[in-house]
């Protein structure tokens, strides 16, 4: 059974068609990515999955649970996290509250159990603590986990972001372009690193990459999008060879 | 503030820090404690040797201290924009004082009132706690900012409503409490108060406030119910203020709806932005200088409720974060959450480690 199911997924801004009649079965464990030029409507997709916005039209169900109308919070706390293609962390908070913080839904102590110090809080509090600085360990941040955020570089601040990411247990992780602003050598790096955790945490993942090249080494599947229409989905050799992907990205690269 | 005289001040107490570091841990662990007693006793005993006018001084810092302290919860920790912390702080002033001196002696405890003023207090509080409810409901329902003016807005309806019942004195406000507050009780408060915030600050539900602050989509995407914390931490400030308010009620022992007008407010959110955003400490200190400057101020008559208005602005322009905003006095952190043991804990489970950990990053953690 798909872990998400996407039907007819179609958003408006106003009087502009971000996404139209977008349409995605998932199943555990793959790797799918999602490419198109500029303002092709990718990030609106995970936008409307995450429900920061709430779709024009459509429906979207993950593990048998339909996503529209849920606040964002609650979607998380089933099991889907995600990325920023601009880098979003909690800038003036250090490393490991960055991590902690995501695992707000996870708490069960109330309001008045931390004021008064009841065990019920020590205890999770210490959970928490501990759980969250071996995420970072095992992401490779450990020296930096009481940094404050803004103060890391940014490919560190990139893999931050995953990390809290991976901080809520996601089953499903959506990625938005984390290889932005990357130089050739850490993008080399993010993808042994997508890998890994893809494996380590046993993910069911979508990828948006702008750059065709970076998603065609690691997706079994890719979906392009153009003008919020999808108008090639296969493998990375399909793909690669679709005369409308190769129209739409010679049109790009004829403007850039 | 000027640099220098900091560095000043604490190259005269560097001598006594080192003495204090030298301390065992064991004996350390004890300071805040026997400080807080010897506080205690002095204050106790403080009416034998401090004269009233300063005693009364000293209870104004404390109220502010609770009242800065709870406010900072929502306009620094949270980023939201309260600006009507004063109409709390009737509804606490107002509730305890009817209590006190009608209810109580009613029921015949007219003898207990002493004992039953910090009840008094508590259901001032929680009366403010619930009107604060009943105002974060519908400004928190969607997102964007509708909280200063709706916290404006009720400032204002609190005044008007309090001004046109004349059971409770209309405009010329409602007297006959006792003098209940004392130097020893209000600190009592503060104590108590500071050390509750501590605690929920320092809680993951805290560090979502703190979130909503930073960054309020992304705190909801990693899964903080930011409603919910908006709401509940708004609650948790409204009622301090009502605390706050009933400790006031009973120092002053008159109250009219004119000591809680915008003003009032607005003095209070001095105290948060002069001290600083997003911490405690800074919270004690703004309410502590600010209110010995306005008592020194005094002299200037109606021209001092221009001091506050216009540090107000200054400060948001040219200082927004305030003394120490962000940063936190060392005793006032948990000491799980200190830098350095959070550093040993990460330690410890560096060692106990899975040997398969992600791929390196290439320019990153130095060894
Ligand atoms: N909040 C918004 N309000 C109005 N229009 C929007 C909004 N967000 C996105 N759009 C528009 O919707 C279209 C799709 O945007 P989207 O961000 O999804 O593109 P994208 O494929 O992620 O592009 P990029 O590669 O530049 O990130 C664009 O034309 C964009 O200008
Ligand atoms: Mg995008």
């Amino acid at each position: 059974m798909p872990v998400l199911q996407i039907r007819g997924l179609t958003h408006y801004f106003g009087g502009l068609r971000a996404v139209h009649d977008f349409n995605l079965d998932l199943e555990p464990g793959e790797l799918v990515g999602i490419i198109g030029p500029n303002g092709a409507g990718k990030t609106t997709v995970f936008n409307l999955i995450t429900g920061v916005y709430r779709p024009t039209e459509g429906e979207i169900l993950f593990n048998g649970h339909n996503l529209v109308g849920k606040r964002s919070d609650q979607i998380v706390s089933l099991g889907i996290a995600r990325t920023f293609q601009t880098i979003r962390l909690f800038k003036n908070l250090s490393v490991l509250d960055n991590v902690r913080i995501a695992r707000f839904a996870r708490m069960s102590y109330g309001v008045p159990a931390a004021m008064f110090r009841l065990p019920k809080y020590v205890r999770e509090e210490a959970q928490t603590r501990e759980r969250a600085l071996e995420l970072l360990d095992l992401m490779g941040l450990s020296e930096q986990a009481t940094w404050v955020a803004s103060s890391l570089p940014y490919g560190l601040q990139r893999r931050l972001e995953i990390a809290r990411a991976l901080a809520t247990e996601p089953r499903l992780l959506l990625l938005d372009e984390p290889a932005a602003g990357m130089n050739p050598g850490e993008i080399a790096e993010l993808m042994d690193l997508i890998q890994w955790i893809r494996r380590r945490f046993d993910l069911t993942i979508i990828l948006i990459e702008h750059q065709m090249r970076v998603v065609m080494g690691i997706c079994e599947r890719i979906k392009v999008l153009d003008f919020g229409e999808t108008i090639a989905e296969g493998t990375p050799a399909e793909i690669q060879n679709n005369p409308r992907v190769i129209e739409a990205y010679l049109g790009e690269e004829a403007v850039a | 503030m000027k640099q220098p005289s900091f560095s000043f001040l604490s190259r005269i107490l560097a001598p006594l820090r080192a003495a204090y570091e030298s301390l065992p841990p064991s004996v350390r662990r004890w300071t805040m404690p026997v400080l807080l007693v010897i506080f205690f006793i002095v204050a106790l005993f403080s009416p034998a040797f401090i004269n009233l006018y300063w005693q009364q001084v000293l209870i104004y810092v404390g109220i502010n201290i609770i009242l800065a302290a709870s406010l900072n919860l929502v306009n620094g920790y949270m980023g939201e924009f309260s600006v009507g912390h004063a109409g709390f702080m009737a509804v606490g002033a107002y509730v305890a004082s009817i209590l006190t001196v009608w209810v109580f002696p009613r029921w015949g405890w007219g003898e207990y009132i002493p004992y039953l003023f910090p009840v008094a207090l508590l259901v001032g509080g929680l009366a403010a706690g619930l009107t604060g409810l009943v105002i974060a409901f519908p400004s928190f329902r969607t997102r964007g900012d509708y909280l200063a003016i709706v916290t404006l807005a009720w400032n204002m309806i609190v005044k008007s409503v309090l001004e046109n019942i004349d059971a409770i004195g209309g405009p010329r406000g409602f007297m006959g409490m006792q003098k209940l507050t004392s130097v020893a009780w209000v600190y009592v408060w503060v104590v108590i108060t500071i050390y509750l915030l501590r605690n929920l600050v320092y809680s993951n539900f805290g560090r979502g406030t703190l979130s909503i602050r930073e960054d309020e989509i992304a705190s909801s995407l990693v899964s903080v119910d930011t409603r919910k914390v908006k709401i509940t931490v708004f609650v948790v400030a409204a009622f301090f203020a009502g605390i706050a308010g009933g400790l006031f009620a009973h120092i002053i022992q008159f109250i009219n709806p004119r000591s809680f007008s915008i003003l009032k407010s607005t003095d209070v959110l001095v105290m948060v932005y002069l001290g600083g955003i997003g911490s405690l400490g800074g919270s004690i200190l703004g309410a502590t200088v600010y209110t010995v400057l306005l008592e020194l101020l005094r002299p200037l008559q109606v021209w001092r409720w221009v001091v506050g208005p216009l540090l107000l602005v200054l400060l948001m322009i040219f200082r927004p974060r305030g003394i120490m905003g962000m940063q936190e006095w060392r005793f006032l952190v948990p000491r799980e959450e200190r830098v350095e043991t959070l550093a040993a804990l990460m330690e410890r489970i560096r060692r106990k480690g899975e040997a398969v950990a992600a791929p390196a990053p290439v320019g990153g953690s130095s060894d």
